[in-house]
């Protein structure tokens, strides 16, 4: 159990130092157009950097299985894959 | 042990393509690569920054002789009052503060094989890379009579500025009961929602201001976009306002007078007091300068790189690149420049581009309290930008007055949004 936590915490630390040095994974890089990347912007669009990784997961599948209401996170959520998801939200996870 | 391996292997990966990072790091210490972009609008100004982000060791350059970019997204609203000009214009200060280099002249010449490009006072620029974001030129005359004379008579509009004014005063000055007359081009063009856009908030101006008045819209197509979402909210709102008249019903203008503000279609002449003619569009002309236009006018693309099918070491982003599936948006112009940014950052290292994938949403204002949308996801599939499947669409069909409204928020919390990532 031990052994499995450290390693899940390795896992998370090898993904965060990922994250927060390498380029965005596909797809990352577009969400600013409408999440803003400042503080300074005031929109009802949230921030996604610094934001829970698992969240943004939750709140993306639903987006894409119609559980979430959006409207257009609904259609774009549509083209991405888990993976892509998983990728797109530890790499804003790992962003200040 | 099992998981120990499975990290020692990842880092062990991990180490490889450190690595493999090295060299490329060693050379760029040594000499910056050297990345020019030319063209300030959404496409160019985000790949400039883009690109800094990626590598701090670029030596960036953005070519651009206009000390001040003025968006097109919403300036419909300032052709109807609903916006001053001055919200729509940015400057380079901030793009300069990240340490790129504003050269605030024209592009006048591209060497690709000797990879230097020429600059208006005849010096010259060395490149590793270009990056060529030179939106749109008009095709003056491609309608016969409509050269850069006529449009002072009859605005475009469609570069946003003082032809923006132009036709807010035109629309001001007219008296009630007046014929207004919009142009509209076939595909391909700028903003493919927006000469719709800018029929509903002018028929918001007339229902308000000018109630006797009409629009008349003359197309050279039998459908565009947002049709059926734009067509419902004008019957909705602006009952007997305005009539589209479509290619297949006589729409497609064959020449203008200027001097008469007289549309000529195949079926018959409309002298209109206020007439906007949005004509046939091309890339901007540096881009034939550099070779990387083909017939149609635009420009072909690898669509992982965005460089050129045409020359090796130059990429055309936003509206001047033939970008498959994806619409000639600000939006799309900002998610090309930074897919592009991230291929021309790869390229210099000698790593192998990754696949990107982007992202266009296009809000459209059908009044100032009504928005509608359309998004897209899109793909490198068969040698193009292609729709993934089942993603992207419109705003539904049927909707509340209060989804219309809140998208009509979410638009202008895009433009803050996208203006300050470019701009701010």
């Amino acid at each position: 159990m031990l052994r499995l936590l450290a390693a899940a915490i390795g896992l998370i630390s090898i993904a965060a130092a990922v994250g927060a040095s390498a380029e965005p994974p596909a797809g990352a890089a577009a969400c600013s157009g409408c999440h803003p990347a400042s503080t300074r912007v005031t929109s009802p669009v949230p921030r996604l950097a610094g934001r829970d990784s698992a969240a943004i997961v939750k709140a993306i599948q639903d987006f894409r299985s119609g559980a979430r209401a959006g409207t257009v996170m609904d259609r774009i959520a549509k083209g991405f894959t888990d993976e892509e998801i998983q990728a797109i939200a530890a790499w804003y996870a790992a962003q200040k | 042990m099992k998981p120990g391996r499975r990290e020692f292997l990842k880092l062990g990966v991990g180490a490889a393509a450190g690595a493999a990072l090295f060299p490329a790091r060693a050379r760029a210490q040594s000499t910056a690569a050297r990345v020019v972009v030319v063209g300030g609008g959404f496409a160019g100004a985000s790949c400039a920054r883009a690109l800094r982000q990626a590598d701090r060791r670029l030596a960036v350059t953005l070519v651009e002789p206009n000390p001040t970019f003025t968006a097109c997204p919403f300036s419909n609203a300032v052709i109807v009052g609903l916006r001053e000009l001055r919200a729509q214009q940015f400057t380079y200060d901030r793009i300069a503060a990240d340490g790129i280099v504003i050269a605030r002249t024209t592009a006048t010449g591209v060497d690709p094989q000797a990879r230097s490009l020429t600059l208006a006072d005849g010096a010259r620029l060395a490149y590793d890379r270009l990056v060529l974001a030179p939106g749109i030129d008009i095709r003056w005359n491609a309608l016969p009579g409509y050269d850069q004379a006529a449009a002072a008579q009859m605005p475009h509009a469609w570069q946003a500025g003082d032809q923006t004014l132009l036709l807010r005063r035109q629309l001001e000055a007219m008296d009630d009961g007046g014929l207004v007359v919009i142009s509209a081009p076939a595909n391909p063009f700028r903003c493919p929602p927006g000469p719709y856009e800018r029929a509903s908030l002018i028929a918001y101006f007339l229902k308000t201001k000018k109630p006797k008045s009409k629009l008349i819209i003359l197309d050279a197509k039998d459908a565009f976009s947002k049709q059926r979402l734009f067509q419902q909210a004008w019957s909705e709102l602006y009952p007997g306002l305005i009539e589209w008249v479509s290619l297949s019903k006589g729409g497609s203008v064959t020449s203008v007078d200027p001097a008469t503000r007289t549309l000529v279609t195949d079926f018959g002449r409309h002298q209109a007091k206020v007439a906007n003619v949005i004509p046939p569009q091309k890339a901007g002309r540096i881009a034939d300068v550099a070779g990387v236009t083909d017939r149609s006018g635009w420009c072909p693309i690898d669509p992982a790189t965005f460089e050129s099918k045409l020359q090796p070491g130059v990429h055309v982003i936003g509206d001047a690149a033939i970008a498959g599936a994806m619409p000639k948006s600000a939006f799309a112009a900002n998610s090309q420049a930074k897919a592009c940014a991230a291929a021309v950052a790869q390229l210099l290292t000698a790593a192998t581009p990754s696949t990107p994938k982007l992202i266009n949403t296009c809000y459209s204002l059908v009044a100032p309290d009504y928005g509608i949308s359309v998004a897209g996801v899109y793909h490198p599939a068969n040698g193009v930008l292609a729709d993934v499947p089942g993603s992207g669409g419109l705003s539904p069909a049927e909707a509340p007055r209060a989804t219309r409204a809140a998208e009509a928020v979410l638009a202008e919390a895009w433009f803050r949004t996208i203006t300050d990532e470019v701009f701010g």
